[in-house]
């Protein structure tokens, strides 16, 4: 999308134009709808969802949804609400995001500058490794964090995202180098610089923008991700989508609407805060997890 | 002579490192990926219920998997899903990008509105679109309170539609990443030849038919590969949106393959149906992978 021009050949006439415009706004209304329908509900009482008011906005706004999400809604057995689990997604995320994007970076770098046979086989395998379906791995995967003694820990956890995270950051790294010049590092080389030292002084000072992809791609995978969070952790180790489920889904006492979409949010907030203020890059990891980077 | 001897040392440590280097992530490729591949499909021909055991029964979790109805269920969801999903996604996002693409003023508000959804959990998505769509608090009690009496919508609470519900908050979540793909592929075409084909009076509707949608075939390959993938796997997106019911309306593989192994202590089966998860996907990603690894040598 770097590349991309706004110049197109095709010509409009007005009435198809405002057709256009007509059609792109209704969809952008349907992608707001969920947004918009979370928002206004978290703040206002319970009686105003229930009482059919749900697209309305609040009549009478309060806080005490978010307040409650936070730190008193009931969370499988305990009223702690959601933030001891997301501090426990943020436990996880920040060591897995860091060390996922070093290593990504180090293998994109020997995968692109220091080649050598089979390596097309070994990023292949890397590669396919990002798109199993993980249930193929949860049975030993349990049994290995066990044996580990890393069993219901967030670092277990963060060691699982670490493990089936290499393969995008590898990906994105090895792209983004495979198109920087071969002819500097040989010339490194020549001067007698090292492997590190040409990592260190030559390429990393020009990786900013990948590192920017990998970091928001991995942030955003772990901090969602809900099918091992659901598998490995334990009771206090449960990141927050696991915790937002079990309190949407809480069969017992009156269901808190206003409190479920306020933990929605809640639970959304960081990687949809990342998305405005580093949308660009985000749509860039996707893109080069799709098409060739 | 130590110092030749010192230097070639230093030649072959040189040598060693980048190996060196890249070795944690290869052993931890093979341990956790491919390691774990082979003992979930050996676990698939062994007699494990609560525990991994190690008793060998052949086929018979592949024969009993295909006679459960529950399977047949998931299956069956799967292919309606994973129908609807993939060309609903692919319409909306190739009709989007190419109304996106008629110098459109407020392109730059309109995109990232259609692809925020992508940065968002399946389980808060689940949530919103549950409630949304809940016929007691969502829409359609909004209608009636709107003076719309007779209006009726709960597919949510009905097994013959549930799966439709699951696919709307499926296509609502990735349909604009599909947009951003299309739109890419469009802005990569060369506006000459376009030019030269309406010098020779050729209409809108023959741009797009005979030349721009012919062009964007790598586009649309990547959309089904991805879009493929992240059907077979979809997960959560059930779990917080009907949980797979009402009944077993909407389990689908991946939920299926959890409740066996981890609530109803069928591991053996469990693996079994992993397995064939893992072949579908193999059989879409592999011949992918591969041209995209062959073409770029």
């Amino acid at each position: 999308m770097s590349v991309a021009s706004q110049d197109t050949a095709i010509r409009t006439g007005r009435v198809t134009r405002t057709l256009i415009y007509v059609v792109l706004i209704l969809f952008a209304l349907f992608y707001m709808l969920p947004l918009y329908v979370m928002v206004v509900n978290s703040v206002k009482p319970l009686s105003e969802i229930t009482g059919g008011g749900m697209m309305n906005l609040p009549r009478e706004f309060t806080l005490e949804p978010w307040f409650k999400a936070w730190s008193s809604a009931q969370i499988g057995v305990e009223p702690t609400g959601l933030s001891p689990y997301f501090w426990n997604s943020i436990k996880m995320v920040v060591p897995a995001v860091a060390i996922s994007t070093v290593l990504g970076a180090l293998n994109g770098y020997v995968l692109t500058k220091w080649r050598f046979k089979y390596d097309t086989i070994i990023f292949g395998l890397m590669l396919f490794a990002c798109f199993i379906p993980f249930q193929i791995v949860l049975i030993p995967m349990a049994r290995m964090l066990g044996l580990m003694g890393l069993a219901g820990t967030t670092w277990g956890l963060a060691l699982v995202h670490v493990v089936y995270g290499i393969g995008f950051t590898t990906l994105y790294f090895r792209n983004y180098y495979a198109v920087f010049p071969t002819e500097l590092i040989r010339a490194a080389q020549i001067d007698g610089a090292g492997f590190f030292q040409i990592f260190w002084r030559i390429l990393l000072p020009s990786s900013g923008p990948i590192a920017v992809v990998s970091i928001i791609w991995q942030f955003t995978n772990i901090w969602n991700d809900f099918l091992f969070g659901a598998s490995f952790a334990g009771a206090d180790s449960q990141p927050m989508t696991v915790a937002l489920n079990n309190l949407v889904q809480a069969s017992h006492g009156v269901k808190e609407y206003n409190v479920h979409f306020a933990g929605a949010i809640l639970a959304a907030m960081p990687t949809l805060l990342v998305y405005i203020v580093a949308g660009r890059y985000f749509v860039r990891g996707l893109m080069a997890g799709s098409v060739k980077g | 002579m130590a110092h030749t001897a010192d230097a070639d040392f230093k030649t072959r440590l040189q040598n060693w490192i980048p190996k060196l280097v890249l070795s944690p992530s290869i052993a931890m490729m093979l341990v956790f990926v491919y390691g774990f591949i082979l003992f979930s499909v050996y676990l698939s021909f062994t007699d494990s219920r609560l525990l991994p055991s190690y008793g060998w029964v052949g086929l018979e979790n592949y024969s009993k998997l295909w006679r459960l109805s529950h399977w047949e269920v998931s299956l069956k969801n799967m292919g309606i899903f994973a129908g609807l999903y993939i060309v609903i996604c692919t319409s909306i996002g190739l009709g989007l990008a190419i109304f996106l693409d008629q110098k459109i003023r407020g392109e730059g508000l309109l995109r990232p509105i259609y692809l925020y959804p992508m940065a968002l959990s399946f389980i808060v998505t689940g949530t919103a679109w549950k409630w949304f769509l809940d016929p007691g608090i969502g829409l359609e009690n909004v209608m009636h309170t709107w003076g719309w009496e007779s209006f009726e919508f709960n597919w949510i609470k009905d097994r013959n539609f549930a799966i439709y519900t699951v696919v709307l908050a499926a296509v609502w979540q990735t349909s604009g990443f599909v947009m951003a793909m299309f739109l890419a592929g469009l802005r990569g075409i060369d506006n000459e030849i376009l030019k030269a084909a309406q010098m020779d009076g050729a209409s809108n509707w023959n741009l797009y038919r005979r030349i721009i949608i012919p062009q964007l075939r790598p586009a649309f390959l990547s959309a089904f590969v991805i879009l493929s993938h992240l059907a077979i796997k979809t997960f959560d997106l059930v779990i917080a949106l009907t949980g797979g019911g009402p009944g077993r309306a909407t389990e689908l593989p991946a939920t299926f393959m959890y409740s066996y192994t981890f609530t109803r202590n069928q591991m053996g089966i469990g693996a079994a149906s992993a397995t064939i998860m893992l072949m579908t996907i193999a059989a879409i990603m592999i011949p992918y992978l591969y041209s995209e690894l062959r073409e770029k040598r």
